[in-house]
């Protein structure tokens, strides 16, 4: 057995262990990383980044099909358009390939080597690693778990065949003439909503009264509106059964009543779980919360050099707060002052239209205590909007009253996620509702909107 | 849907402005006719703001603490009914000024809080724990201190927790500057002993209400009037020795006499003599304003601060009558409910500490008056007779004049007879 030692391992090369290891390589630090898979984790093989490119591709799709069908309000026409799933997969293949390159590339240049295989703890210090070429024995001083998360599977519909999780989904070769979404939640919805536009007849199941029950009623609103233009069957307070693949149908239970739809292919989104099975978690033994591993505040677990960072802590199960625990944790293995001081992980559901949360929403703020000021400003009255068929949503903010220091900001609309960078900067930076009012967003934009909402809140919107 | 406008309304002689103290509704919130919809406060009266429509908050015109014009649009409510707005909102106003808003004085409305509408709150489905855990930790997201990521790293590589730094940035925001001057500071106690440490928290108060009237008030009577104060010791035994009596004899539905009754009915006979200092100087139109009428303002503290109600007419008041009124007054002051009438208009004012009174005070006069009258403790202090020093009841008077209208020699002249009349209270009730 060949055996390393170093002072940091991190396990798992994820947005979260990727980042973690290449800030460690920049301070200085022996690190290396181990993977089983392909470095980029969930997020950039089969999360995020080929979502958005499928997401993306479908929605350029149905625009031509509007045009193609004499819709085009802009006047734009063209004749049968069509689309070659496996072209377009390829291309998103290729996305991702470049970006798992350009990680490897950047493990590289700071100094991170690179294991490939499956990890097992043997202790607290020491970790095995089967290679392709033999066991590998690795000591490290620190050691960071970020396995990731993994989609929940339901007991009565194990994925296989025709039942697939979103990385199936992902890389389907042809488009399903209809598709059952079994969970209306983000993930389910926009990929839903791909498939619709590329031409599936896709049924959403939700077991909750009302679709994305994470956000309030205001924000999913124009959601659902979309998903009925799209013809998106929703039926919540609906719970699935089971399969039967000779008659290409799913049999659920809506309301108490047997329901039958149509399904080529079921799409299970019902959640995804911590990944602590399979790396030998068991003989160190860590404190959990829930089926989560237990963390403080500088993501240090029950034992002592052994960190924790990413979706294997919990919720939100976000890239961008992997990565920011990642970069926190390769400082505090350096020597540097650290802990978790965030005010707010702002969150991005890729739906059609787009939705953004930042901070507190208002049913927050209020149970809380706090004496809260809402402003609210719809697309309807942005000129931008209109000039891109995006009138729908608003952008809402929710500020203090007593000194109206920004709590929380919600925005529902096309492309709003690029809204999210302002949304988290106010709150980082402590913002009044006056200072955003005060801030020049440029004409003609979106993100006047955001403007407008805080004067809205101070009672002096201008365009409304 | 219609929309109504309610301004503020006029709510006293000659007042162009009023304080807003309290809201009762927030924009969103159904109202009934007659609801109380705010309070508003004049010079130390609040005066809530019922509402004559039923239908729903839209716009609240000021916050808490803003001084609104008379007339000046305070809600906006929709309505159901005809759309022509501007009708019904220009109209109903004047329709309101005959509704006699109810007048209370400063202090929490009990009543109007229990007319409140039942807040309807729609709670989000507990869904998961994500959602669950999220709403946990918002009470330590609030706790934390508002920095820039910048301020945050500083403090933290400098081993400083921001919870202790003051913040001077707008909402209380921690500033580089801040958290220079705080390691600046902090570098020296560093290793002061545990226990005793240095505290650096500075608690704002915004001054609204009665306490802002007092502040107004007090600002306007020191910075306007040239005081002269005068003290002088009164041999309160005599007086002392009747009120014992009066009170062991009186009849039971006569209330327990204080030296106060004595003192206003002293008063009302020193200003028959010497009516200058029982009058009111208009300095802006140079007129002083002699009253015939005595009105008596007795400050008082109560729990929202200090108030004058007025006992009316002592010139027509026995001491019983006088004695009444005061304790009635009082009672109404402290529990907030003394009407408006009932707290201004005084001509000349007692201050009384009580058992508290202290040897001298400098009673701030109660502008536009031009004399108060501030009674010091009562004690027993040795008193050379002639031959031997005997034990006497000695109170001090601390008494001030409004120095432009009243000379020195008259204010003097005029605490002399009132001290005959306290030290030979017989005086007090002969006929004159």
């Amino acid at each position: 057995m060949k055996e390393i030692s170093c002072k940091l391992l991190v396990i798992g090369a994820g947005p979260g262990g990727y980042i973690c290891a290449i800030r460690a390589g920049q301070l200085g630090i022996d690190t290396v990383i181990v993977e089983k898979a392909k470095a980029g984790g969930t997020c950039l093989n089969v999360g995020c980044i080929p979502s958005k490119a499928l997401i993306h591709a479908a929605e350029e799709f149905h625009k031509l099909r509007a045009a193609a069908s004499g819709r085009s309000p802009l006047g734009l026409s063209l004749a049968n358009p069509t689309v070659d799933l496996a072209r377009t997969i390829a291309w998103k293949d290729g996305i991702v390939g470049r970006l798992n390159g350009g990680v490897t590339g950047l493990l590289k240049k700071a100094g991170v080597k690179a294991v490939i295989g499956t990890a097992r703890f043997v202790d607290g210090k020491t970790v095995d690693v089967e290679t392709e070429t033999g066991l590998q024995r690795i000591r490290a001083e620190a050691i960071v778990i970020a396995t990731g998360s993994a989609p929940v599977e339901l007991p009565d519909l194990p994925f296989g065949g025709s039942i697939i999780s979103s990385t199936e989904a992902l890389s389907l070769k042809s488009v399903p003439k209809s598709l059952a979404v079994i969970g209306g939640g983000y993930i389910g919805l926009e990929l839903g909503t791909a498939f619709a536009k590329l031409g599936s007849h896709v049924t959403v199941l939700e077991a909750q009264p009302r679709i994305l029950p994470l956000y309030d009623a205001d924000l999913t609103k124009p959601i659902g509106k979309r998903l009925g233009e799209l013809g998106i069957e929703v039926f919540t307070r609906t719970v699935a059964k089971s399969y039967s693949a000779e008659t290409g149908s799913l049999q659920a239970e809506h309301n108490g009543r047997a329901i039958d739809v149509a399904a080529e292919k079921v799409l299970v989104t019902v959640g995804r779980k911590p990944v602590t099975e399979g790396f030998g978690l068991e003989e160190i033994d860590l404190d959990r919360t829930g089926r989560f591993i237990r963390i403080d505040d500088q993501c240090r677990t029950s034992m002592r050099g052994i960190y924790a960072i990413g979706d294997v802590t919990g919720e939100p199960m976000l890239a961008h707060r992997a990565m920011a625990q990642g970069e926190m944790v390769a400082e505090i293995v350096a020597g540097h002052k650290r802990n978790w001081d965030k005010r707010c992980i702002p969150a991005v559901c890729f739906t059609d239209p787009e939705i953004v949360t930042a901070g507190l929403s208002p049913d927050e703020a209020r149970a809380s205590g706090i004496e809260i000021k809402i402003g609210q400003f719809p697309f309807q009255a942005n000129g931008r909007a209109m000039t891109t068929l995006a009138e729908d949503g608003f952008v809402r903010i929710v500020a203090r009253a007593d000194n109206h220091l920004v709590l929380g900001i919600q925005a529902v609309g096309h492309g709003v996620s690029e809204l999210s960078a302002s949304f988290g900067l106010a709150i980082e930076m402590g913002a009044r509702l006056e200072d955003i009012a005060g801030t020049i967003h440029a004409h003609p934009t979106q993100s006047e909107a955001f403007q407008e909402s805080a004067l809205k809140a101070l009672g002096h919107a201008l365009h409304i | 849907m219609g929309e109504f406008v309610i301004k503020m309304p006029d709510v006293g002689e000659g007042v162009a402005e009023a304080e807003l103290v309290e809201w009762h509704v927030k924009p969103g919130d159904p109202v009934r006719e007659d609801m109380v919809l705010a309070a508003v406060m004049t010079d130390k009266a609040t005066v809530e703001i019922p509402s004559p429509v039923t239908g729903t908050v839209l716009w609240l015109g000021a916050e808490v603490g803003d001084t609104v014009a008379v007339k000046a649009p305070l809600v906006r409510i929709e309505i159901a009914g005809e759309s022509g707005a501007a009708a019904p909102a220009e109209e109903k106003p004047a329709a309101k000024a005959e509704e006699k808003p109810a007048v209370k004085a400063e202090a929490p409305a009990p009543v109007a809080k229990a007319t409140q509408p039942a807040k309807v709150e729609v709670k989000a489905p507990a869904t998961n724990g994500a959602h669950a855990n999220g709403v946990h930790q918002l009470g330590e997201r609030l706790k934390k201190a508002l920095a820039s990521p910048a301020v945050r790293l500083r403090a933290k590589e400098s081993g400083v927790d921001l919870r202790q730094v003051t913040g001077t940035g707008p909402a209380g925001r921690i500033t580089h500057d801040d958290l220079d001057q705080f390691i600046a500071r902090g570098a020296q106690p560093a290793l002061a002993p545990a226990g005793l440490q240095r505290k650096t928290a500075v608690d704002e108060i915004k001054v609204t209400g009665l306490r802002r009237r007092i502040a107004e008030k007090m600002s306007l009577s020191t910075s306007r009037i040239p005081h002269i104060t005068y003290v002088e010791e009164v041999d309160m035994t005599a007086l002392e020795d009747l009120r014992t009596t009066m009170n062991r004899d009186r009849k039971p539905d006569q209330p327990k006499l204080t030296i106060l009754p004595y003192l206003m009915r002293a008063l009302v006979r020193t200003i028959a003599d010497q009516p200058a200092v029982n009058a009111t100087f208009d300095d802006g139109a140079g007129i002083i304003s002699r009253h015939h009428a005595v009105h008596i303002g007795i400050a008082t503290q109560t729990p929202a601060g200090l108030t004058v109600p007025v006992v009316r007419h002592a010139e027509a008041r026995g001491i019983w009558d006088c004695a009444n009124e005061l304790n009635r007054l009082a009672e109404a002051a402290r529990t907030g409910t003394a009407t408006r009438d009932e707290l201004t208009g005084s001509t000349i004012t007692i201050s009384s500490l009580g058992a508290l009174g202290g040897i001298v005070s400098t009673p701030v006069i109660n502008h536009p008056e031009v004399a108060i009258i501030g009674v010091n403790k009562l004690a027993f202090r040795p008193v050379w007779d002639g031959t031997q020093f005997v034990p006497r009841k000695i109170m001090n008077l601390s008494s001030s004049f409004d120095h432009r209208v009243i000379d020195g020699w008259d204010a003097a002249v005029f605490v002399q007879r009132l001290k005959t009349l306290l030290e030979t209270p017989a005086l007090i009730f002969v006929e004159a």
